[in-house]
Formats: structure tokens, C-alpha cells, sequence
């Protein structure tokens, strides 16, 4: 009897998929999953969730097991410090993922270096990985790709003089530096500046400045709900002009939220949130809708570009580790070594001067068209 | 400026002001009766509108705002039975204290059943687009709502304390609680009814701002410091007050707008808030006696 259920089980064993063996690999995460920010860290938390859990199935990354640590940083740079160093002291963690916004990454970046962990930055900043350093790479796309992407379709429309809008958080700050140092570039004049806060519940008298400022289009550079206040307030001033957004608008539940005054919102974002219209033939393609079913299947909610952000960082963790070993050192070595890796937010190909790894082309411009996001095309 | 333009600010400015006043007014009530700051008053403002934008899924919008005032009317109320009512000689600060702790819970609570997305309910007349012409100026149908349904709050408060029995024993209450709870008024219901009443209207604004502001599990944080301000700015307790200086602080920064960057709003605000307070310490409109933090009997 014994025997037989010896036998059993041995049988069994040799069908099952290898379960990971050995000490896992902790991971730690630093997410904005609550506060103003939390639109970016609470997909990105549940993206974690997800792909850990799908590696984890396939037998674990390397051969060991993938263990998250996730910590809410709320979207307070002083909290991510104090977490990042939780993370890097207590845990003693393999890699961090995050922080989910610029500002918090500027905050975290020395002390990743200072310490030799390794950071998967989530958020757009360029100059988190401008000057480059060792152990800092990012995921997301530069912020100038996205305002040179805006600022071509701005040339092309003979639109030469603007209204630019932005938030007093590390995304709105780094947006505004690119902003104003590519404008002139495209003979672009920023007729007003102005720097809302991001808790911001109205911006009419913002608006109306730029009204009387008489610009003939509108460029709004946030991530909080206040970039879905400026298309209302703007609209419902009467003004016509083209509302453009930065790729923070890549949320369609803003596109929602501003109804139909919406319609017609230009911005760049990845592919991701225009994945079914996309040509069979574009090579991201298959990535973003296996990426986007399991999420909206598994979440019952539209998965947005930052979630994105999350798989690319952990999957291209996970191939470091693959070709170069559970060791920091040689997984960090194995980043710079990766070519063509096809993630959500473009295909990357990092080297040892470029740790963000995208080009221009991962953007697309959208527009949005009755609460949905559809491709503008060239 | 063009006079228009002018105009545009004025009615920006109006529009927040008077949500201010609202806040504030959420505060003077629950002060009054009780001598409490009630910092979850912000909290009341987000359960209003989350709970309305929920309710509307399933409800005519009427019934879903009805549905949530009076949701979070209970919320009050349970708030005062479970955390104030069996405090006896709580001191001020104690008071303080729980009510921010309150409004953490409440927050936190909304977090847990909303999560961190924005909801808004749609407009009450018109569309996010829809606007009409004063004048020059362009207004949402949702800000004459928004400023309408102040004014009726206002106005029905000033009935009330005014002209009915039980707004006559409120403010017997508020005047001095034991020569009240000594003429027979039960002073301890009142109390449950005066939270009950500031998270009412408190609702009620969280509902009538949705669809311009949005509401997330987040927001009642800002108005709170925002209605505290004001109240104080008004004088505490009072709710005429409250609403001049809501106004007059929403046309303050939208004003500040016109003129300096955005940046600087609040420093506009709050500078006028410490100027005004420097030289009449008991605010615009409140009597030296109304100011007084007392210790509540």
C-alpha cells in the first residue's frame, strides 16, 4: 500500500512542472498604491501580483521561487526613503521595483546607488536615468519623447503659441523642464505657464488665463484627476482650441471622467491602451493583448499603461536573472546586455549608456473619441 | 483685465467659495452644539458623493443623492453615539483628537470599499460640455446648482435655528448646555442630531460638486483645512459668516490667479486669513463670546 502510494507520488512528481527550489528571490516593490498618485501604484501592485504568480507557476525565475515585497509609499518621496531602505536593510532585497512617480525615484535614486541595489523606476522622469548610473534603470518612457511627439503634431497643425498647464508633483516638473526646453525648437511659444496643485478641485480661473491669453491650444502635463478638471473647465469656457495631453492621460477612466468634453484629447501613450487596434503585424502586439487579458480578466478593470510599466520591469528582472544569475552584480551587467526585449511600453534595447532602453517609437499619438482611445495615426 | 474676464474669475472664485461655506457650515453646526471641531467634516463631503456615485448605478440621481444624505446622516449620527456620546468631561483636545482619528478611519474605510479611482456623478442638468452665457461669462449649469443648493442650505438652516422648536432647543444647547439640560432639553440627543445634521449637509455638498470636481477617498482631507479656515475666517459658529468668508476667500484666490502664478494661491489665502485674524482676532463676523474655545460643560 505504501508502495503503491510511493509509486503514486513519484509518478506524479515526474509529470508536475519543477516546482522552484532553493531560497526565493525577494523582490521588493515601492508603490504608490494609495494617496494622489495611487491610479499609477494600484495597477501596478496588481500587475506585480499577477506576473509573479504566472512565473512563479512556470517554476519560478532561474529556478527559484520569486517572492514580492510591496510597500505603499502613499506618493510621498520621504516615505519611499524610509521604505526603500526598509526594503534594502531589513529585507535585504534582490531588485527594487518602483517608485511609481519621478519625484519619489529622484528621492530613492543615491540611495541605490550608495547601497548597490539594484531600481526598476516606474515613472517618466529622463533625468532619472540622465546622467546614467549603475544601478538605476527605468521602464517608462522619456518625458521628451512625449513632448517632441506633441510638439510634431503642434508644428504640423501651424499651431505656434500655447497655454501649458502642469502639476506640482515630479511628473508635472520634469514634464514642464522638457516643455520648455524643446518648444522653442518647434517655434513653439508658451504664451502662459502655470503650475497647479495636484490636489486641485477646479482650475476656472487657470483656464480663464489662458483665455485671455488668446493661445491657440492648450497643453496640460499631469497625473491627477485635475487633467480631466482642465478639458471641462476649458469647454465649458467656450474654449475650442485642441486640448493636448501628456502620456500621464494613458488612463481611459479619465478619458471617462471628462465625458464628452473629452472628445477629440490628443496624447501619446504606448501601444497598450490601443492594443486591439493595432496591425497583427506590429511586433508588440501579441505582449499587449496576452498582457491585457489576463489583467482585465483577472482584475475586471482596463488595464492602463502604468500596470504596463510593472510587467515590463518585472519580466525584464526576471530575464537578467535568467542570463546572469541570482547575483546582483551580474544581474545588473545582464540589463545592459539586453537587446530587442518586446515589453508593454515598447521594445527595449538598453546598453551601459542607456538605461531606459525605448526610442520615440514607443510612442503613439491617441486621440480620444466618444470615452475611447483610438489611434491618430501619422 | 476686461470686465468680462473679471467676471470669469468671479464666478471661478464663487464656485469653490461656496463649497468652502458648506464645509464650514458642517463645522459650525456640530460647534455649536457641542463646542467640537469636527475635523471629519471633510470625510462626510467624500462619503456624500461616493455613496451618491455608487447609488446612481442603480438609481435615478434624485433618489441617489437622497439615498446617500441620508447614509451619511446615520454615519453622523453613529459617529457621536459610538466615539462621543459616552465620554463624560471629555476635554477639547481629547475631542480633536478622536474626530481626526474619525476621519482617518473614514477614509481609510472608503479606501477599502471604493479603492483609489475617481468617481463623479454626472451632471444634475446638461453635459460636461453645456454651459450657458452670462453676459460675457460662460457658466456650468453644475456651478448654479452648486451655488443654489448653498444658498437653500442656508437659507432652510436659518428657518430652522429660527423658527422651529427643535432649532430653539439646539441653540439653547449651544448657549449654555446645563441651564438647557435643566429646562428639560434631552442636550445628549441633540448632540447625535447636530452630527447627523453637519454630515447631512456635508453629503450634500460631496454630491453637488461630484461632477465638477470628482470625488475620490482622498478629497475630504483638503476641504477640511479648507472649511476650518473659513469657519474661522467667519467666526466660529457662525453660518452667515461662513458663507462670506468662504466667498470671499474662493474670489481671493481666483483673483490670485489673475494676477501671480498659480503657486501662489494659497499664500494669497492664507495670508489674508492671517491679516484678517491679526486685527480682528474673532474673525470677519464673530462675536468675541463665539470665538472663545471653551472647554465644552
Amino acid at each position: 500500500m505504501t508502495l503503491v502510494r510511493t509509486a503514486a507520488a513519484a509518478a506524479l512528481l515526474a509529470f508536475a512542472p519543477a516546482a522552484p527550489a532553493g531560497d526565493p528571490i525577494k523582490v521588493g516593490a515601492l508603490l504608490a498604491i494609495t494617496g494622489p498618485a495611487s491610479f499609477l501604484g494600484a495597477p501596478e501592485a496588481r500587475t506585480l501580483a499577477m506576473v509573479a504568480e504566472e512565473l512563479n507557476a512556470r517554476g519560478g525565475v532561474g529556478g527559484r521561487r520569486l517572492e514580492l515585497v510591496v510597500k505603499d509609499t502613499g506618493g510621498s518621496p520621504e516615505k519611499a526613503v524610509s521604505l526603500a531602505r526598509q526594503l534594502i536593510e531589513e529585507e535585504q532585497v534582490f531588485a527594487i521595483i518602483g517608485p511609481s512617480t519621478s519625484g519619489e525615484t529622484l528621492a530613492v535614486k543615491s540611495l541605490a546607488e550608495e547601497e548597490g541595489t539594484l531600481l526598476l523606476s516606474l515613472a517618466a522622469a529622463e533625468v532619472i536615468v540622465n546622467p546614467v548610473t549603475p544601478h538605476v534603470f527605468k521602464v517608462a518612457p522619456q518625458d521628451r519623447f512625449a513632448a517632441e511627439m506633441i510638439f510634431r503634431r503642434m508644428k504640423a497643425a501651424g499651431i505656434t503659441r500655447i497655454g501649458f498647464l502642469s502639476s506640482n508633483t515630479g511628473f508635472g516638473k520634469a514634464g514642464k523642464e522638457q516643455v520648455e526646453k524643446l518648444a522653442p525648437g518647434y517655434g513653439i511659444e508658451l504664451a502662459v505657464s502655470e503650475v497647479y496643485d495636484k490636489a486641485a478641485t477646479d482650475l476656472t480661473a487657470e483656464v480663464t488665463k489662458l483665455r485671455a491669453a488668446g493661445v491657440q491650444a492648450i497643453l496640460n502635463w499631469s497625473t491627477e484627476p485635475a487633467q480631466a478638471i482642465v478639458i471641462k473647465n476649458a469647454r465649458q469656457m467656450g474654449m475650442t482650441v485642441p486640448i493636448f495631453q501628456s502620456h500621464g492621460f494613458a488612463n481611459v477612466q479619465y478619458a471617462a471622467a471628462a465625458g464628452a468634453a473629452a472628445d477629440g484629447v490628443i496624447f501619446p501613450a504606448s501601444r497598450l491602451v490601443v492594443a486591439d487596434s493595432l496591425p497583427a503585424s506590429d511586433p508588440q502586439k501579441a505582449v499587449l493583448e496576452s498582457y491585457k487579458k489576463a489583467y482585465e480578466a483577472r482584475y475586471r478593470e482596463e488595464v492602463s499603461t502604468f500596470g504596463g510599466h510593472a510587467w515590463d520591469a518585472l519580466m525584464i528582472l526576471a530575464r537578467a536573472i535568467e542570463q546572469g544569475g541570482a547575483d546582483p552584480a551580474r544581474a545588473r551587467s545582464a540589463i545592459e546586455r539586453i537587446q530587442g526585449f518586446v515589453g508593454t511600453a515598447g521594445v527595449f534595447h538598453f546598453s551601459p549608456t542607456d538605461h531606459n532602453g525605448l526610442g520615440l517609437d514607443a510612442f503613439e499619438l491617441i486621440a480620444v473619441k466618444r470615452g475611447r482611445f483610438v489611434p491618430l495615426g501619422p | 483685465m476686461t470686465l468680462e474676464l473679471f467676471l470669469q474669475y468671479l464666478v471661478a472664485g464663487l464656485t469653490y467659495g461656496s463649497v468652502y461655506a458648506v464645509v464650514a457650515i458642517g463645522f459650525n453646526i456640530v460647534y455649536n452644539a457641542s463646542g467640537v471641531i469636527n475635523f471629519a467634516q471633510g470625510e462626510f463631503v467624500m462619503l456624500g458623493g461616493m455613496t451618491a456615485a455608487s447609488l446612481s448605478r442603480v438609481l435615478p440621481l434624485p433618489l441617489a443623492v437622497a439615498g446617500a444624505v441620508a447614509a451619511t446622516a446615520a454615519v453622523g449620527a453613529l459617529v457621536e453615539l459610538a466615539f462621543v456620546r459616552w465620554l463624560t468631561r471629555p476635554s477639547l483636545l481629547r475631542l480633536v483628537v478622536i474626530t481626526i482619528g474619525v476621519a482617518i478611519l473614514l477614509r481609510e474605510a472608503a479606501l477599502a470599499v471604493w479603492g483609489e479611482g475617481v468617481r463623479s456623478l454626472p451632471y444634475f442638468s446638461g453635459t460636461e460640455v453645456s454651459a450657458f452665457a452670462l453676459g460675457g461669462v460662460r457658466v456650468s449649469p453644475q456651478v448654479l446648482w452648486v451655488l443654489g443648493t448653498t444658498a437653500a442650505t442656508v437659507a432652510l438652516l436659518g428657518l430652522f435655528f429660527g423658527h422651529t422648536m427643535l432649532g430653539w432647543e439646539m441653540r439653547a444647547c449651544a448657549a449654555n448646555r446645563d441651564a438647557a439640560a435643566l429646562c428639560g432639553i434631552p442636550t445628549r440627543r441633540l448632540l447625535t442630531l447636530s452630527f447627523a445634521l453637519a454630515a447631512a449637509i456635508g453629503a450634500l455638498a460631496g454630491c453637488v460638486v461630484s461632477p465638477l470636481s470628482y470625488t475620490s477617498y482622498s478629497m475630504g482631507e483638503g476641504l477640511a483645512v479648507k472649511g476650518f479656515t473659513v469657519a474661522i475666517l467667519g467666526g466660529l459658529g457662525n453660518s452667515s459668516g461662513a458663507v462670506a468668508a468662504g466667498l470671499v476667500l474662493g474670489v481671493l484666490e481666483s483673483l490670485s490667479v489673475s494676477l501671480w502664478p498659480t503657486a501662489y494661491k494659497d499664500v494669497v489665502a492664507l495670508t489674508a486669513l492671517l491679516g484678517i485674524l491679526s486685527l480682528r482676532p474673532s474673525g470677519l463676523f464673530g462675536s468675541r463670546e463665539a470665538s472663545r474655545l471653551r472647554e465644552p460643560a
